[in-house]
């Protein structure tokens, strides 16, 4: 039997590394650690710059009054652009959630594994990586050429293509967190299918199901090259979304961040304040849901 | 029994399947009246000249010449330029995440990294071309002096005036994919069997002994999606980029010289522009759904064959 007294355990604590391995090792997690800095860093600068820039724009009359017509004109006025980017975001979440839920609950609930399933969800994928402003192209040429006129319409349309597939994945993603039993349970009691889904498999996902759509809209609300391309400009107040040119937050800094006045520039940054602050509003609003109604912690 | 609602709840149950089908069916019906749609309405540009449309490097409108390709050169530079800084950097914070971190620090992390994600592009495009172009102009042409000696590197670093170039594009566009692929390499280092690791440290491996031996050989398929996947976003980036690139229509070798992106010149030249010019936009923006479907399409595969390798190895 062999017995190690009177000798010393081995060192296993890694004091007696080699120079060259406890140098590589080091250097890495610190290169490593490096890294988020690097991410942390351009996070901070737009935080800070926004921040300090954009409060100085922000008045009352900022949130009431309409946009100067003038780029030289200083002073407040974004009323139009917030109202469109809530209506013109809003539009675009009645178009796509509900058929994103639905298109989902068939890739969930009926096609499961059928390969027009699995192609759909593959094209989903494909279709959240398509860029922005092929979505305003798209809606530029099926809509608004046929119709002869830019409107705050438009862009909605343009913006639910572009939650769709976020809406859809999602949403699967949620779906098949819900318990099977449930399923079971409410067809054995003799419910349809139908009604399973609708009374049974929706309400238990529903919250999962509103914070991914919440992304959705927060990620939406930021667009500006489809808004940009089918949407036009406008300085005025234009609740209805079918009434002509309308504008939105995300458009205003573009166009106001390449003109080389002051003032525009000043209102660029109020607007980026404000849609940032939107934008928040509704991440935040989605972590919350999702954290307080996680089907996992029932 | 009353087997009038029987039957209707059967028709209800038919029409409920027909339905939701039809709403999973809209994403092939968008995507290919995308494709459709736009590539009738850009015909007449193309066919104009289909070769000096696709490799042609003249464009002027007023003259109805449609040269594409010094945006493409232009879509590559930048999102080359913004892969090779975020690549590395979306791999460390993935790395620092999943095995440096400790789990309090952890949530902190993710969050930066998910907040990264939610600013507007336009607003990155803002800060770029308001702050950050001005900030950098000397940099620029500090480095540009210090390549000057060195042959080759002197005409892709050149001297220049302004800091609205390719290189800025390149650095927005880094930052904008950080939070894609950090997420996605995320996913792949979870599917890293605990089992190898713990082997590795058992026979004696540093942290970075272990990154090296067991996390990062397994994962390699996985990373090679991640950064398509980022690319794919890069080149379809479209209102940052046309904030801080100048707007310059010809092709230059020197990356600190204003140039131009496929999707950028849609947004800079979209409001001035009318009958075969806006066709022709619209024929850039088919020529980039095509190359960014196909990078995204490959991205997944690659993605989802790394992972059924993985889940094979641990079963």
């Amino acid at each position: 039997m062999t017995t190690l007294e009177g000798r010393t355990p081995p060192d296993l604590s890694g004091r007696n590394l080699s120079l060259r391995r406890a140098f590589a090792n080091r250097t890495a997690t610190i290169l490593i650690a490096l890294c988020v800095l690097i991410a942390a860093l351009p996070l901070a600068l737009v935080a800070y710059q926004v921040i300090s820039k954009g409060a100085s724009a922000w008045s009352l009359a900022w949130f009431i009054d309409e946009i100067p017509r003038n780029y030289r004109t200083e002073g407040p006025g974004m009323g139009p652009a917030i109202v469109g980017t809530l209506a013109i975001t809003g539009m675009a979440s009645l178009l796509s959630i509900p058929v994103g839920v639905l298109g989902a609950v068939y890739l969930n609930e009926y096609g499961k594994n059928k390969p027009l399933a699995r192609f759909i969800r593959t094209m989903s994928d494909v279709m959240t990586g398509v860029p922005s402003i092929m979505m305003g192209l798209f809606i530029y040429v099926g809509y608004v050429t046929v119709i002869d006129d830019r409107t705050g319409f438009a862009g909605a349309l343009a913006l639910a293509c572009l939650m769709l597939p976020i809406v859809i994945r999602s949403t699967e993603e949620m779906l098949r967190l819900v318990p099977d039993e449930l399923r079971q349970a409410s067809s054995g009691l003799g419910a349809r299918k139908w009604r399973t889904v609708m009374g049974v498999v929706l309400p238990a996902a529903s919250s999962g199901i509103t914070s991914g759509s919440l992304l959705a809209v927060a990620r939406a609300a930021g667009e500006t090259a489809p808004i940009i391309v089918t949407v036009g400009l406008t300085y005025v107040y234009k609740p209805d979304l079918f009434d002509g040119a309308n504008t939105t937050l995300a458009a205003q800094i573009f166009r106001n961040a390449s003109q080389p006045f002051a003032a525009s520039q000043e209102r660029a940054w109020g607007a980026a304040l404000t849609l940032i602050a939107i934008v928040f509003v509704f991440t935040i609003l989605s972590r919350i849901i999702a954290a307080r109604f996680a089907i996992d912690k029932r | 029994m009353d087997l009038g609602g029987e039957a209707r709840s059967r028709r209800t149950d038919k029409g409920f399947t027909g339905l939701v089908t039809f709403a999973g069916l809209t994403v092939l019906i968008v995507l290919g009246l995308i494709l459709v749609t736009t590539s009738v309405q850009a015909w007449p540009a193309i066919v104009l000249d289909p070769v000096e449309f696709l490799i042609g490097t003249r464009w002027s409108p007023s003259d109805e010449v449609f040269g594409t390709f010094p945006f493409l050169y232009g879509t590559l530079v930048t999102s080359v330029i913004g892969m090779i800084i975020a690549v590395p950097v979306s791999i460390g914070i993935a790395l620092f995440i999943t095995e440096v971190a400790h789990r309090r620090s952890r949530k902190y992390i993710v969050t930066i990294v998910d907040l990264l994600a939610t600013v507007p592009s336009v607003v990155f495009g803002l800060v770029g071309s308001l702050v950050l172009v001005p900030w950098i102009t000397p940099l620029y042409q500090w480095w540009a002096g210090l390549m000057e000696p060195i042959p080759g590197l002197s005409a892709v670093f050149a001297h220049t005036q302004t800091g609205r170039n390719y290189f800025t594009a390149g650095l927005i566009l880094a930052v904008m994919c950080i939070p894609i692929i950090t997420s996605i390499a995320r996913e792949v280092f979870a599917t890293v069997p605990e089992i190898d690791k713990q082997g590795a440290y058992a026979l004696g491996a540093t942290r970075w002994e272990m990154i090296k031996g067991a996390i990062l050989p397994h994962s390699f398929g996985g990373l090679v999606g991640a950064s398509m996947l980022g690319l794919g976003r890069a080149m379809g980036e479209t209102i940052a980029v046309s904030l801080v690139i100048g707007g310059a229509v010809g092709m230059n070798a020197n990356v600190f010289a204003p140039g131009n992106t496929m999707a950028a010149v849609i947004a800079q030249q979209w409001g001035e522009a009318s009958g075969l010019h806006t066709d022709a936009l619209i024929g850039i923006g088919v020529l980039l759904f095509a190359i960014t479907v196909l990078i995204n399409f490959l991205a997944r595969v690659v993605v989802r064959r790394a992972e059924i390798k993985m889940k094979g190895a641990h079963s």
